[in-house]
């Protein structure tokens, strides 16, 4: 990233530091601290419009605006890379409104905000992932209703996301979840990790705090570092993270998630890490895949 | 090598410079000025602000030059400047029964203390287009007459007054709003309205229309439908009293809605009730319309299963700004999930296949 390290002027005096004003912030860190005291648990709070469209990541930029200060370094993905078109754009608010310093490097930064993917590289203590989150509610395609999946929460009736769980191994053989998969926490909440692939999920115990943010749906909910999170699972038919079989054309790596890319119309495809990061620091490291010379440079 | 969706740094600013290039048009032709779209085009205006949540005209209309047209899009940029102003007060109620009428209809009676006034409606225009207005020119001025001092009194009011429709408690709680706090169910009538009043347009129509149809029907009548002025009022703290900080427009609808009555309650008319900024006629009965049909609890109705009477889906999913922004996130990449959605068809498909192959090679 060439725009990386570089710190854009102070942010203009029309808005305050990251945009919200400080009692907006207050407001979601209240959130955020009581999302920390009750992992799991989704936490109503009022989000507010912001300058970017519902949908497209305003929970994650609000609470990225209510835990940012002014000396830390922000690093923004989406799908894993940090120069898909909404992660520029969020990436770009964040620099106007706060004047942060920005990376693309996983362990330069303080602050994370990503969507649909955890990186690759362990995070570790001191740093935050903020996550963008859809549909926070992980019951909320068994039963639409909010006042009955809240009701559902607090009574721990989880039988219906098992009964889901299982009749998706009758008619499928095994679990037919593939990305939001969903985790319980510390023995009480199920949680949607928000739509990243379940190859993820074993990441979600880690060092660095986790907070997940839903602007639409006005929910904050939260993982401090080294909760317990378990995929929900069968004995006979235990979590499989899975992952597309082969390995990355351009940095060799076969433990990587990979993206599948179409490369001509006769069926071609090949496999590229989803992590542009780690695929730019494997190859600098000098690992090479099967295509990672045709590839060539600029593409971190 | 594949890049469709990386590179978005040049990506977002080129089609920035487009979009702006677009939004001007043709620059032979003079460019609009914000001022004539307050004056030319106020029923999108008032829309841009009723649903925008935002009285300002001019901002409004600099809205709808910006969005190049697309009123959810100017609604979008009022709601998303609305959200950065500080809160300084909150107005008193304002009493619409106190308004200065443009119009005031009510189709229950056929006339009523403080008269018809019909005032700028399209309702008896013949929709033909009007070829005249493509050449320039001039309309006729509007003949004038002395301003309508006579008051206005609410016909609902004249019903309450002989117990013939439900009573509304007042109260001087402070209404709950769903832009400071966290939306919560089950919410209540002052917070549904508030929702109604902020909802797409077109929305709050189809629900209404579905009631009229059939799906939780309430027989409406137009008890009072009036257009015009009122007073906004403040109280100052340090004088003591209200002041007049402004003056707004406002459309108000009141239906009254038949009601079978019980046992033990002779039968009785019940409300529904639309407010809207500016002149939105049809937004404000829609309004009245579906908040009616979200009473049936209060009022000891059934519940039929209607759509519009059920507060949790009419008031989740009547915002624009929030479902247009999830609508369009589809847009966004999705190649990580697919991805994940793609190796799980391919597996489950490759083992059906093979136990099929199975299944032959046994018999």
């Amino acid at each position: 990233m060439t725009e990386a390290e570089s710190r854009v002027e102070a942010p203009g005096a029309d808005y305050n530091f990251a945009y919200l004003d400080e009692q907006t912030k207050r407001m979601i860190r209240r959130a955020l601290l009581k999302a920390l005291a009750v992992p799991g648990y989704q936490v109503p709070f009022a989000s507010r419009e912001m300058p970017m469209p519902y949908g497209w990541g305003t929970g994650g930029v609000q609470v990225s605006a209510a835990v940012l200060v002014p000396g830390d370094r922000l690093k923004v993905i989406d799908q894993g890379a940090d120069d898909t078109t909404n992660a520029v754009s969020i990436r770009k608010f964040f620099q106007k409104t706060a004047g942060i310093a920005v990376t693309g490097h996983t362990g330069e930064a303080t602050v994370i905000q990503t969507r649909h993917r955890i990186p690759e590289a362990p995070l570790t203590e001191g740093q935050i992932l903020v996550y963008q989150v859809p549909i926070p509610e992980p019951l909320r395609f068994l039963e639409p209703r909010e006042t009955e999946t809240r009701r559902m929460h607090a009574l721990e009736e989880y039988g219906l996301m098992h009964v889901k769980l299982y009749e998706d191994i009758a008619r499928h053989g095994e679990i037919a979840t593939a990305y939001a998969y969903p985790v319980q926490i510390e023995g009480r909440y199920v949680m949607d990790p928000s739509p990243i692939p379940k190859f993820d999920n074993p990441k979600l115990r880690m060092a660095a705090i986790q907070l997940f943010g839903a602007g639409r749906e006005q929910r904050i909910y939260a993982l401090p570092p080294y909760t317990e999170v378990v995929s929900l699972d069968f004995e006979d038919h235990p979590f499989v993270p899975g992952k597309a079989e082969g390995a990355c054309a351009l940095c060799g790596s076969e433990t990587s998630y990979l993206d599948e890319v179409i490369v001509d119309d006769r069926g071609g495809r090949m496999f590229v890490c989803s992590d542009t990061d780690y695929c730019a620091g494997r190859r600098a490291a000098g690992h090479v895949g099967a295509e990672g010379a045709a590839a060539g440079e600029g593409r971190a | 090598m594949y890049v469709a969706v990386k590179g978005g740094e040049r990506a977002i600013d080129a089609a920035h410079a487009w979009l702006a290039e677009e939004r001007r048009g043709d620059p032979a032709i003079p460019e609009l000025a914000v001022a004539q779209i307050r004056e030319q085009m106020t029923l999108a205006v008032n829309r841009v602000m009723a649903e925008g949540s935002l009285y300002d005209p001019d901002l409004a209309a600099l809205a709808i030059k910006q969005a190049r047209g697309d009123l959810i899009e100017a609604i979008f940029l009022i709601r998303a400047y609305r959200t950065t102003l500080p809160r300084l007060g909150a107005s008193e109620p304002v009493e619409t029964g106190g308004m200065r009428c443009d119009r005031r209809i009510s189709a229950t009676f056929k006339d009523v203390p403080g008269g018809q006034v019909l005032g700028p409606t399209f309702d008896y225009t013949h929709r033909l287009l009007d070829f005249a207005l493509a050449a320039e020119g001039e309309v006729p001025e509007a003949a004038t007459a002395a301003p309508d001092a006579a008051p206005k009194p609410r016909i609902t009011g004249l019903l309450d007054r002989d117990g013939l429709i439900e009573t509304e408690p007042a109260s001087d709680e402070t209404p709950p709003d769903l832009t400071r706090e966290p939306l919560g169910f089950p919410a209540g009538r002052a917070l549904r309205l508030q929702a109604l009043t902020r909802s797409d347009e077109g929305f709050a129509l189809g629900m209404a229309y579905s009631t009229q149809r059939g799906y939780g029907r309430n027989h409406p009548f137009v008890g009072e439908l009036r257009l015009g002025r009122v007073g906004v009022e403040v109280e100052i703290p340090e004088l003591g009293f209200a002041v007049e900080i402004a003056e707004i427009e406002l459309t108000e609808c009141e239906t009254v809605n038949q009601f079978a009555g019980s046992k033990t309650e002779p039968p009785q008319f019940t409300r529904g009730y639309g407010l809207v900024f500016g002149q939105s006629e049809r937004k404000a009965i829609s309004m009245a319309l579906v908040d009616r049909a979200l009473r049936w609890e209060d009022l000891g109705e059934d519940f039929t299963g209607a759509p519009a009477q059920d507060a949790e889906f009419v008031i989740s999913h009547g915002d624009n700004i929030q479902a247009s922004g999830f609508l369009e996130h589809i847009k966004l990449p999705h190649y990580v999930d697919f991805q994940s959605e793609l190796e799980l068809v391919r597996r489950i498909r490759a083992e059906a296949a093979a136990s099929a192959a199975e299944r032959e090679a046994a018999e």
